[in-house]
């Protein structure tokens, strides 16, 4: 049976693995090849490393770190931040990623999911998002960009539908509102876009136990969850958010 | 020598990255030649059959690929296995090498069913729309959107694997291993 994912996030920020609140407040947490390592060892499913500097600084993605990830792991991972050009897809996949994912860029100029699409396959093509609560668009909810500093107009769920016709292989809902929070994952917004699109659809933000992801997978629909702060900070392993999952009949692998 | 076949059909960087943390030497080639005097051939792929078959003929590696699959190890990873079979559905319909029999299909569209079926089933890690027919030779079965396919086959020298070994932790490089060392 097709389990249900858990995914470590790695915000990296001047070489270092970073996690913050609502995207302020940044605090140095190690090595990006090393929790890289010890994550997947300890049970991840996947992995999205961030380079959540990049965009601001104007400068690519730092590809030395992509390469040191992809020799150091022996699962799937997705790489996102500084990612400009369908050239820049190109060196981070050629760099061992597995999935590219695009946020900002892609509200902008949504042809880089169909060219990103075309050139490597719909399964590589990652669409993050950054909805917030917001009474001005018909689903409840709105898109912003940069890191929650822009709002867009864009409605959530609409923006979903067109990233997955484009040909988006993913979409991470990643809640702004939840972000940082460890209060448990946004289910509304995330099942309204899990419902609208036949792609999948991974939760984010406001991971802070446990019964969160199971939460997520049961009651909105889906396919996988990403953690950050709960197990950077050691309160959790991915083991044990995997036995309470399957404890709560949750699909998970369990050997790794 | 383990040759890694590259026809320009998704990123084998991955597939290199897992046999260099085995130890064991590959070499990524497009030459025929090094194909046939491989000890060992890997022919993965990720992306659409048709683009897949376009660029074995222009890089005249069909025959190659034919004679290597009947003749030493080898293994076929993701679409790399699924045009061994006769044809795909795939872009409206490819005729591919045909090494194994049956079609290649699209997972049917059914409400709350995500395809492409992505991530980690009967341990392996899986990436795919299209799925192969069950045959005598399949080694694992798997089942996603109503659909029984093809996980893993083995006939005679020949190796082949819908999920990705090379993305599939410790028991994915237990499976190269094996492969490798056989």
């Amino acid at each position: 049976m097709l389990t249900k994912r858990v995914i470590p996030c790695l915000d990296v920020k001047g070489g270092k693995v970073t996690k913050g609140v609502k995207f302020k407040n940044n605090v140095e947490l190690g090595d990006p090849v090393e929790l890289a390592v010890k994550y997947s060892e300890g049970g991840a499913d996947e992995l999205v490393v961030y380079d959540i500097t990049a965009s601001a600084e104007r400068r690519p993605i730092d590809i030395k770190m992509v390469e040191a990830v992809a020799r150091a792991i022996r699962i799937p991972f997705a790489v996102g931040g500084g990612i400009s050009s369908v050239e820049d897809m190109e060196r981070v996949i050629l760099a061992g990623a597995e999935k590219v994912s695009v946020n900002s860029l892609a509200v902008k100029n949504p042809s880089i999911i169909s060219e990103g699409a075309k050139a490597f396959g719909r399964q590589c093509i990652v669409l993050g998002m950054d909805p917030v609560k917001s009474e001005k668009c018909p689903s409840g909810y709105e898109i912003t960009t940069r890191g929650f500093r822009e709002f867009t107009g864009m409605d959530a769920v609409e923006w979903a539908k067109k990233a997955a016709d484009l040909g988006a292989g993913e979409i991470v809902v990643n809640s702004v509102d939840a972000d940082g929070t460890k209060a448990g994952f946004n289910l509304e917004i995330t099942r309204l876009i899990a419902e609208a699109v036949d792609i999948p659809v991974v939760a984010s933000g406001g991971a802070g136990k446990p019964s969160h992801l199971v939460e997520v997978f049961q009651k909105a629909a889906a396919d996988a969850a990403i953690i950050a702060g709960m197990i950077h900070s050691g309160e959790y392993t991915i083991k044990e958010i995997k036995a309470e999952m399957a404890q709560s009949g949750v699909p998970t692998r369990l050997r790794w | 020598m383990i040759a890694i076949v590259d026809y320009k059909a998704g990123n084998l960087t991955s597939v290199k990255l897992a046999f260099d943390a085995l130890g064991i030497e590959t070499v990524k080639t497009c030459d025929p030649e090094v194909v046939r005097n491989a000890t060992h051939v890997v022919f993965p792929g990720v992306g659409a059959a048709k683009s897949a078959m376009e660029n074995l003929e222009k890089l005249k590696l069909v025959d190659a690929i034919k004679e290597a699959a009947l003749t030493k190890p080898f293994l076929g990873i993701c679409l790399g296995m699924q045009i061994l079979f006769e044809e795909s559905e795939e872009d409206g319909g490819v005729k591919t090498l045909g090494i194994l029999p049956g079609k290649v299909k699209r997972f049917p569209n059914i409400k709350g069913v995500k395809v492409p079926h992505i991530g980690w089933n009967e341990d392996y890690y899986f990436v795919h729309s299209y799925f192969a027919p069950i045959i005598p030779e399949t080694t694992i079965k798997c089942c996603y959107a109503e659909k029984e396919f093809t996980a893993a086959l083995k006939r005679g020298t020949l190796t082949a694997a819908q999920f990705h070994p090379e993305k599939s932790g410790r028991l994915g490089l237990e499976f190269l291993k094996e492969w490798a060392t056989c």
